[in-house]
Formats: C-alpha cells, structure tokens, sequence
C-alpha cells in the first residue's frame, strides 16, 4: 500500500530533557486516511504533530533517532521550506499561527495561498468556498485580532485547508469551537479527506465526532502506541481507558450498565450515540421477552 | 459576595456591539454555566464583572460595588478572574513565583502566602512542578497553573474562561472537582464552557447566550434539554439526554448515574 506518511521506530528527545517524548514509535497512514490520535496530556500528541510536519528536527532540535517520511520525502534531508508545500499544520493555540499583518479575514486566508502562488481567480473562489465550509463567511471584513478565540480559530483551519495540502496535521483544532461548529470543522475535514484524498492526523479529545468521522485511531500514553485501530474498538477498550484516555457517556452509560446487568451479553460498549440507543434497544426487548 | 448585571450594553471602540441589554444575577455558592456559539459575547460578559471592560450602557455590581468605580486592582480582591489563553496571564520565571504573586500582593504575611499557593498547586496537582518555568510546561498545564494562581487568592468570586480547552479527562475531571470544591465553599462560580456534557456534570444553573443576549437562564436540566433553543447557538443537549430522548425515556438525566436509574424506572 502506498503509505503518505511513515514513521519508522522513532524515538525522540527534546534538547535538555532526558525521557524521550516519543520512544520507538511505528506508524504507517495511507493516503486519503483520516486519522485521530488521541491520550492522555503528556502521552507525546503534540511531539508526534510536530515530528510529522518537520518541525522536528528543523525547529525544534533535540535528539531524532529512527526515520520519518511524509510524501515520500525523509523529513531530516527535506527543508522546511519543501516540506511546507505538501503540509499543513494547524497548531494548537490560534494565537500563535495568525500573522498579525493582515487587516481582514479574507486577506489572512489568501495569505498562504498567494505564498504557494495560487492563481488570484482560484485564491477568491477558494477563499469563498472555504470561508462557507467553516461559517464565517460573515466575518471576512473584520481584523483577525479583533476575533473571539472561537472564530480566530476557525479563520486559522480555513487558512490551512485553503491551501489544500496534501497531508493535514491538526493539534486540537476545534479546542475553542462551540459544540456544532466543532462538529461541522470534523465534518468538512472528514469530505476533504475523502473527495481531495487529504491524509488527516488530529489531535483531538472530542470523542463523540471523532468516533463518526475518524477512519482510524491511535491512543498514545507515556510517547509509545497503546491502542491503533477502528475508532469504536480503541474507545471501547478498558484498557486504553485506565491509561487516561477519555471516553463518551455513551460507554460511560453501557459501561455502567453492563457492570449492573442492564447490557445485552456478548454486545460490545457503545461508543456512538447509534450504538447506544441500538445496545439498550436491544437490552429493552431481551427484559420484556423474559417478563 | 454576589454578582449583579443590569441592563449590560457593550460596544467596542471598532463599532462591533457584543452585548445587548444582558441581565444576570448570581449569588454565593451559586455555579453557573455560560454557552452558546462562538462571538455570542460570553468573554465580553465575564471581562465585566472584575471590570476589564467597563459597560457602555448599564451596570455591573459586584459584591455593591459599581465596577465603573473600581480600578481592575481594587476588584481583583473580590474576583479571580482565569482568562482563556493563559499565556495572557502568566508571567513570572517560576510557576511557584507565579502562584505566589497574588497572595504577597493582598497584604498576607509571608507565611500565609506560602501556604496558599502550596494548597492551589496541590488543588491542580502541579505541586511537582513548582520551580519550572511556566512555558517549559505544556499548553494544557500552563492553564492549570493559571487556575492555581486565581485559586490562592481565595476571592469569594471567581471567573473560569473555558478552563476545560485542551485538557484531557482527568484534568477536565479534576476542575469539575475543583469547582464543586468552590461550590461548596460558598463561592460564586461563573464558568463559560463549550463542553456541554461537563456543564451538565457539575454547574447548578445554565445561562446560554446568542447574539450578546440571554436565550435561557435556569437549572441545568432544564435548560439543556431545550434543544431548539440551543441549536439557534450552535449547541446540543448533553449526550446523556440526546440517548434518553433516542430511547423515550420520560426524564432527561444530567450524568451517568442519572440515567442508570431513570432507565430502570
């Protein structure tokens, strides 16, 4: 398979420190993948956005031991410059990736695509679309730094996907986002990936939209891989629960009822809403069958 | 100490209105939760109320006192004020300097002031960390330290911006614990918050807010089952009570406990 971003048994360690952040780790995400990572604070999320979008070890020096390839290219032999055109970032704090040079929205948005020399009638229609996607097609006049950290935020993930890069790397995109704007970010990101075959990684501790949009997810705790698969089969897990992974109050409840005999036997946890008014559906019909 | 907002109308200097006509009152060992969509003026609201922004119509009473009359020093006695980003907020070379900067500067004996900011750092479960730099820590506990330092002052007021953005379960837990604390102790907790199902878990009372207006103001479980209401600001009800309507169940619940026992009902 052709995978778009590759991390082979790599081990990190910021300069200054002496436990590596990340320690032997291996992933391989094909193209078009959307992928969570999701831990405890601490388990190494960011270090791991970071190692991906070259950052590391072009930034942020430190030790890198193991290799990393994003889009074919080994990230310690590819400058920032090159790696910048294949990958996006959007970084945790939005307060930290707005210019601060630009008077409007709109002009903060064309900003990495008049860099990339994006076409100017492609870089309007563009900057319409997206502006539309991420709702703040009302704001396009006003001063970036005028913003709410909500909308500043959302101006920041339309900036990036303005860009259309190839590989996506978001570190809590939607922190500061209400609840339905955080799960129409998911959504428009879950499109992308699918319709522009957009590799996604994304930090995230939303659970409940990860769970529906994610096709895959990886829990990391103390910088090593503790869990990798379906969405619904890592959140699940009671081990990767006990390691300070989150998890809905759809397990949360299943969970609970299960532990009080309420869950039918044999049916896994519920992770999405679906499944939980499926499993206690299901729960309902055994009770009254047997009274 | 209580909060009292009368008729709040703010504009800022650049002619964007985020406030219009808000009302709200909130009394000791009252926890209230602000939602609603992003620019709804939820930040706006709060900054009133230790009189970062003044009104520009209106007023703001907190505790008696009229926050026009005040400098932001003078209500900083009364209320702790935890801001969004918390790197607007720290500054000091060590997290036990910047715990400790409050208390020194409220009249307290060295001794008191010490044994303040050891209990807030205990309370967030940084007491390790006490002699590292601030950014030398993680976004996520750099805003626990910045709890910590509100939480030393022991105001009898206190305002939580999103103190929940980035943190993981165990700390999202560890502040609703921290609030329930506050709570208890007969504090006035005023807390904006996007994590709706928290908001169910641990605050009394719900405002949510649209347009620089209050939609609905009431006990929890009222005002988050309101789910044509919420959806007009970007909101839905908790997971929680999405699941019970999804099984028609008579009652909405407000945690998993709740819901257990509504459901054997």
């Amino acid at each position: 398979m052709n995978h778009n971003i590759e991390l082979n048994q790599v081990t990190y360690t910021y300069p200054g420190i002496t436990t590596p952040a990340l320690t032997d780790l291996s992933l391989a995400i094909p193209a078009g993948q959307f992928c969570a990572v999701v831990g405890p604070n601490g388990a190494g999320k960011s270090t791991l956005a970071y190692t991906l979008s070259g950052f590391i070890p072009h930034f942020y020096h430190g030790t890198l031991q193991g290799e990393v390839t994003i889009a074919g290219m080994n990230t310690r032999d590819t400058p920032l410059s090159e790696l910048v055109l294949m990958v996006g970032l959007v970084f945790q704090n939005p307060f930290n990736q707005i210019s601060g040079t630009k008077f409007t929205v709109r002009e903060e948005i064309a900003f990495g695509m008049e860099n990339l020399g994006v076409d100017r009638q492609e870089m309007i229609n563009r900057c319409d679309d997206i502006m539309a996607k991420v709702g703040i097609r009302d704001l396009a006049q006003r001063s970036p730094l005028s913003l709410s950290g909500g909308q500043m935020q959302r101006v920041v993930i339309a900036s990036v996907l303005a860009m259309q890069p190839q590989i996506l790397i978001l570190d809590e995109p939607t922190s500061q986002l209400d609840p339905i704007g955080s799960r129409e970010v998911l959504l428009t990101i879950r499109e992308l990936a699918s319709t522009h075959a957009m590799t996604v990684v994304m930090i995230e501790h939303k659970l409940e939209w990860l769970a529906v949009y994610a096709d895959r997810m990886v829990a990391l705790a103390d910088g090593t891989i503790i869990a990798d698969g379906l969405p619904g089969e890592v959140l699940a897990d009671e081990a990767v629960w006990s390691r300070g992974v989150g998890r809905t109050r759809y397990t949360q409840a299943s969970h609970q009822a299960r532990m009080n005999g309420l869950w039918p036997k044999g049916r896994s946890l519920a992770v999405t809403l679906e499944q939980a008014v499926a499993g206690f559906q299901a729960a309902q019909t055994t009770y009254s069958k047997k009274s | 100490m209580d909060i009292w907002i009368d008729q709040l109308s703010f504009t800022y200097p650049a002619g964007v209105t985020a406030l219009r006509g808000v009302s709200l009152k909130a009394m000791p060992g009252e926890s209230v939760a602000i939602i609603g969509e992003n620019g709804a003026g939820k930040t706006t609201l709060v900054k009133h109320i230790n009189g970062l922004l003044k009104p520009t119509s209106g007023q703001v009473l907190v505790g008696g006192w009229n926050t026009r009359e005040y400098t932001v020093a003078q209500l900083a006695s009364r209320v702790g004020y935890v801001f969004q980003n918390p790197d607007d907020q720290l500054f000091a070379s060590t997290v036990w300097a910047e715990v400790l900067f409050g208390p020194k500067n409220i009249g307290l004996t060295m001794e008191q002031a010490t044994e303040r900011a050891d209990a807030a750092l205990r309370a967030v479960g940084l007491i390790d960390s006490a002699q590292k730099h601030p950014y030398d820590l993680s976004i996520s506990q750099r805003k626990k330290v910045a709890v910590a330092s509100v939480l030393a002052m022991q105001t009898p007021m206190l305002v939580l911006d999103e103190p929940t953005t980035g943190q993981d379960h165990n700390d999202t837990e560890l502040v609703g614990q921290i609030v329930e604390d506050l709570k208890e102790q007969g504090r006035t907790v005023i807390t904006i918050t996007h994590d709706i199902d928290f908001c169910a878990e641990h605050f009394d009372r719900v405002v949510v807010m649209a347009q620089g207006m209050i939609l609905l103001d009431g006990p929890a479980r009222d005002t988050l089952m309101q789910a044509e209401v919420l959806a007009q600001t970007h909101v839905e009800p908790p997971q929680l009570m999405r699941l019970s309507e999804q099984l028609n169940m008579q009652e909405r619940p407000l945690n998993v406990q709740e819901f257990i026992e509504f459901w054997c009902a």
